[in-house]
């Protein structure tokens, strides 16, 4: 019966995200475009796919993911288990005795990104307009990598309570830097993948890891410091992205140099 | 029938890859650091079934609906020549499919209890449902402003560094006047206003309209809607955290 609740309250919950959008397109397709859509039947099936694939795909990771990944990011921010790998009398924890927090931000970071719908919707598109340069799994590991590095940053700065904005604001000048000199083609693709990474699947576990941390920690409060994970999520994969353009280019150059003077 | 089964089998298989890494990681911490049993042991492998199959359909979907319907649309406006109706679908789609976002509810209410706590606002229910009402349509005006500017820049061919580096400007200038207790919530509210659904038919329809204008590369002009759909939103949270 507690299944049976929750699928419903999933698929409403899809659906009242999705019914906006279809009342928009279905309205301005009939009342301003006023042409039929081809392979109308075709693209319907394809948005009842969209909907119950996406249900299904919460239903599941709540059913089976969720609770064990939240009961991991509390068990691990606890003091108790972070004061049972110390030996000898307790002090004050420092920052460093949160090392496998850290270890856990940046796995946990690397595989829900894996797994994110909408950035693999995005890495298709891409790898279909730039006619095979961008392989998907390249951008997928690229902003996995991403997402890791920001959230492991992100819990170290809950831990060491610095503020918020002096890493935003270093991450943005190193994002000015990288785009002046990255490839122009990958630039729009790469600030892109800051926003598509935070959805479905990262949010639920980074915000249990965030609160768990901010409410665990002594001298900070889960309201103040516990958001901006999201934050470091979003900003960090336009840095690995635009990174690893940048190494595709300098890799290629070097080889070209390389058959160059082979001749 | 034989080619059904295989491509059934494909899309299986690619759902159990996709999703691998974090089992790993899940049963990695759970057996060696934290040592403790997994429990629950047939609810995981039911919830990993069920994420396998939505995620497959989930990917069928976006290739005969979402992205097929967003391409042809961009198309036909392209094709119509009427800016001013592109621009209000733009700021429909915006609009329309943020307002009822509830990855932003969610953050609303949490920006609203924020508010109440730092005696910003009364702390009463009336008073935080105001704010955090208040705040979504904010966020929902911004992304509905930032894809009508996206598809401009789309138009235009404006280089999108410029926008977004505008964009964070306005964010670090916004940042040293705003109130303590929204940045968090500000900066976070970025994230989450572009959910899985609206991703795709974004980027089908700036790569659409990209590849249907002459002189525009889908590569370097299709892309970028979703980087100004997350940046508007950080400046209008914390210019509404400034005037409320």
């Amino acid at each position: 019966m507690d299944l049976l609740d929750k699928i419903w309250t999933v698929f409403a919950s899809t659906m009242t995200d999705v019914l906006p959008i279809a009342g928009i397109i279905f309205g301005f397709q009939w009342l301003v475009i006023r042409r039929p859509i081809s392979n109308l039947r075709r693209v319907l099936l394809g948005f009842v796919y969209v909907v119950v694939g996406l249900a299904l795909f919460l239903i599941g990771l709540e059913e089976a993911l969720f609770p064990l990944g939240k009961l991991m990011a509390q068990q691990l921010t606890d003091p108790a288990f972070i004061h049972s790998h110390l030996d000898g009398a307790i002090t004050a924890l420092r920052w460093y005795d949160y090392k496998w927090v850290y270890i856990f931000a940046f796995a946990i970071g690397f595989a829900t990104t894996l797994a994110e719908p909408s950035l693999i919707a995005v890495a298709l598109k891409a790898h279909a307009v730039s006619g095979g340069a961008i392989s998907v799994w390249g951008l997928r590991i690229a902003v996995g990598l991403g997402v890791a590095v920001g959230i492991a940053l992100g819990t170290f700065r809950i831990v060491t309570g610095t503020p918020l904005h002096f890493y935003i604001m270093a991450g943005y000048v190193v994002v000015m830097i990288q785009t002046m000199l990255a490839p122009k083609l990958i630039i729009a693709l790469a600030y892109d993948s800051g926003g598509v990474t935070t959805s479905t699947v990262t949010v639920p576990l980074v915000t249990a890891l965030g609160l768990g941390l901010a409410s665990t920690v002594e001298g900070r409060s889960p309201l103040l410091d516990g958001f901006g994970l999201i934050a470091f999520a979003s900003l960090f994969p336009m840095i690995s992205v635009m990174a690893y353009a940048q190494f595709v280019a300098w890799y290629e150059r070097r080889v070209n140099k390389r058959s160059l003077k082979g001749d | 029938m034989r080619q059904r089964l295989t491509n059934l089998f494909f899309a299986i298989f690619g759902g159990i890859r996709d999703l691998l890494p974090i089992i790993f990681v899940i049963a990695f911490f759970q057996f060696f650091i934290l040592q403790q049993p997994i429990p629950n042991m047939g609810q995981i492998l039911l919830g990993t079934v069920l994420v396998t199959i939505g995620l497959s359909l989930f990917i069928r979907g976006l290739e005969m609906g979402l992205f097929p319907i967003g391409e042809s649309m961009a198309y036909a406006f392209a094709r119509k020549g009427n800016v001013w109706w592109l621009l209000a679908f733009a700021f429909a789609l915006g609009f329309g499919t943020t307002v009822a976002e509830p990855a932003l509810k969610a953050v609303a209410d949490e920006a609203a209890k924020v508010a109440a706590e730092g005696q910003i606002i009364a702390n009463t229910l009336s008073a935080r449902d105001n704010y955090a009402n208040g705040l979504r349509l904010t966020v929902a005006l911004s992304v509905g402003l930032a894809i009508v500017v996206g598809v401009l820049r789309i138009l235009k061919g404006w280089p999108i560094q410029i926008l977004i580096i505008g964009g964070y400007l306005g964010v670090v200038v916004m940042t040293a006047f705003a109130p303590k207790e929204i940045i968090g919530i500000a900066y976070d509210s970025g994230g989450v206003t572009t959910s899985t659904i609206t991703v795709p038919l974004v980027t089908a329809l700036g790569v659409g309209l990209a590849s249907s204008i002459s002189g525009r590369n889908p590569m370097v002009d299709g892309f970028g809607l979703i980087a100004l759909a997350s940046l508007t939103p950080i400046i209008f949270v914390m210019g509404y955290g400034m005037l409320f």
